[in-house]
């Protein structure tokens, strides 16, 4: 068996096609309220860049190589450590009101997270 | 054997993740979900980055001298790039959240911009299509990690001032015309054989600090206004970018993740731009915001204050109020004691909704995230289509810190800057409390005719000391009562 994958011309296309068309159904749905959390979410998303520059970095034979292959893999790190911080504290913050009229008395927990 | 072996988990895990990030995202596009789904994106990410490391299996030759050092190198930067923006994504404050992600999404493109370098130094690509779609990624890599740094500086106020010069289109087009002249001249020398007039290494740093310079000339003469659209393009941007470099890596799981993030950011993009009533180009291409300078009708009426204590005890009397924050409200970090007025209101039997414009706030949504930071639930939050028609039947709107979002003037006034935008119709409620703290204009620089209408009143003051007393006035009715 040969797991080695080649992706050239018309299959790329079909890929690039067919995930483009997914991206955009996909948010087509979503409510204006998660505008912000959407965006840093798939911000985080992009960071998938940073198994590239692994790859890259792995494969770096030469001083040059190595460094720009360095500033890849901490870059893309950067961008998904980032973005999921961002992202995870921005949803955490999106709480359905206390059910049944109970409202009133209840202090909601206000989790502000003093910046 | 072994080398199948890693062949077939790294297959299989990319795969995994490629689905985890559609179906992550497909869960944000809900409140009710939407925790969850950077949850399930972040197992995808965790599990592809830890696969990644079996590429160490099945190196190039020449690599595998450096095989150590390399390994030794991709855990140090994962560990100092991932640790030092874990720790300022956790601590940043939620107001500085459009430029933090600006900076992370400036990253992204770098790492891109990063991977084509190594592919086109190394000389690792070969034949025409690869070359271009290396350089492609590279090109747009660079100018979303150059525009980024600048969208960050200008939304952090480092850079205050848009730079605008006579003849800027035609010198910027100029820029990004020899960027990709120097792209061709490099595709070229590499499929002909023909001797290039500069060496190779020179040719391809020269390529990508024209695309670096192209960047932050194209974000240079933005107004801060217009930052949000920017940064959603250069989000749409990286994602592309990302994508086109998993090509050349022959990565489906990058992409997968570039495009859809690519498409989705696109869509978010003009979504944005809607809100705002400008199209995409109009922000790229004109500059808003430099001096709007126009005739503003004459306005009638005069501007009434109220105290504080006053427009509380009226509200707590009312029977409905609608809530409208604007950037004002976040900038005096009142979010939570606003909440806490409204808590005060909702005992006393007033019904009280939220209504958020699109552009309240820096970036679309901002509002809500930090309405939802000081606690407030989101059925209690309205956008804008949803609630406009229950201004007329409701007895006060309390406008904090916003302005231009609701400015009648965008209904009716053709030469005003904000015409056709649409706005919140809380000038139709039978009374209007306006929290300001001064007499200043909006960002827009226009007067805004709703504070002189005859069921306006304004309560000047820093939101946050204003809604301090709005808070002892209604708890003194309720003890005086009690």
């Amino acid at each position: 068996m040969n797991f080695t994958i080649h992706i050239t011309g018309f299959v790329a296309i079909y890929i690039f096609m067919l995930a483009a068309f997914a991206g955009w159904v996909i948010i087509g749905r979503v409510p204006a309220i998660l505008h912000t959390p959407l965006m840093s979410g798939s911000n985080f998303v992009h960071g998938i860049v940073v198994v590239g520059g692994l790859f890259a970095l792995l494969n770096a034979s030469t001083r040059q190589e190595q460094v720009i292959g360095f500033f890849a893999v901490l870059l893309g790190a950067g961008n998904v450590a980032g973005g999921y911080a961002v992202t995870g504290r921005m949803l955490a913050m999106f709480k359905p009101s206390v059910k049944a009229g109970a409202v009133h008395n209840i202090a909601s927990p206000t989790n502000t997270t003093k910046g | 054997m072994i080398i199948q072996f890693s062949q077939l988990v790294i297959g299989a895990v990319d795969l995994i993740a490629a689905f985890l990030f559609m179906y992550g995202l497909k869960r944000m596009s809900s409140p009710v979900t939407a925790g969850s789904g950077i949850y399930v994106a972040g197992i995808g990410m965790l599990v592809a980055v830890l696969a990644s490391f079996l590429y160490a299996l099945d190196v190039e030759p020449a690599a595998r001298p450096f095989l150590e050092i390399n390994i030794g190198l991709a855990l140090c930067a994962l560990v100092i790039g991932g640790g030092v923006s874990w720790w300022g994504g956790k601590t940043v404050a939620m107001t500085a959240m459009p430029q933090m992600v600006a900076i992370y999404n400036g990253m992204g493109g770098g790492a891109a911009a990063a991977i084509a370098g190594v592919e086109l130094f190394g000389a690792k690509t070969t034949g025409p299509t690869q070359l271009a779609v290396t350089l492609l990624g590279a090109l747009i890599g660079a100018i979303s990690l150059s525009g980024s740094i600048i969208a960050w500086a200008k939304l952090d106020e480092i850079l205050r001032t848009p730079l605008r010069f006579r003849g800027q289109q035609a010198f910027n087009a100029l820029v990004l015309v020899a960027t990709v002249a120097v792209g061709g001249y490099i595709v070229f020398v590499l499929q002909t054989g023909t001797a290039p007039l500069l060496s190779m290494p020179h040719l391809i740093e020269l390529f990508f600090a024209c695309a670096l310079l192209f960047g932050i000339l194209m974000t240079m003469p933005i107004g801060g206004a217009d930052m949000p659209v920017v940064i959603s393009i250069y989000n749409a941007a990286t994602g592309l970018a990302v994508g086109l470099e998993g090509f050349v890596l022959e990565n489906p799981a990058l992409m997968i993740a570039g495009m859809v993030v690519g498409a989705a950011g696109l869509l978010l993009t003009l979504l944005m731009a809607r809100a705002m009533n400008r199209s995409v180009s109009n922000i790229l291409f004109t500059n808003f915001g430099t001096v709007v300078k126009q005739t503003q009708g004459d306005i009638k009426g005069s501007l009434k204050p109220a105290a504080a204590a006053d427009a509380a005890i009226a509200m707590r009397y009312a029977s409905s109020v609608i809530v409208v924050p604007g950037y004002g409200l976040a900038a005096a970090q009142a979010q939570t004691k606003l909440y806490d007025f409204v808590k005060l209101l909702t005992a006393a039997g007033v019904s009280v909704k939220f209504a958020v414009h699109p552009v309240a706030g820096r970036m679309p949504g901002q509002m809500d995230v930090l309405l939802a930071e000081a606690g407030v639930p989101y059925d209690m939050i309205y956008q804008l289509d949803d609630i406009n028609e229950d201004f007329e039947d409701t007895e006060v709107s309390l406008v904090i810190g916003a302005n231009d979002v609701v400015n009648p003037e965008a209904r009716t006034e053709k030469t005003s800057p904000i015409y056709g935008m649409p706005i919140l119709n809380a000038d139709r409620a039978k009374h209007v409390y306006v929290i300001k703290r001064g007499q200043g204009k909006g960002y827009a620089g226009i007067v805004n005719p709703l504070f002189y209408e005859e069921n306006c009143n304004m309560v000047y003051g820093d939101a946050a000391a204003v809604l301090a007393e709005m808070i002892e006035a209604v708890r003194g009715l309720t003890k005086a009562a009690a």
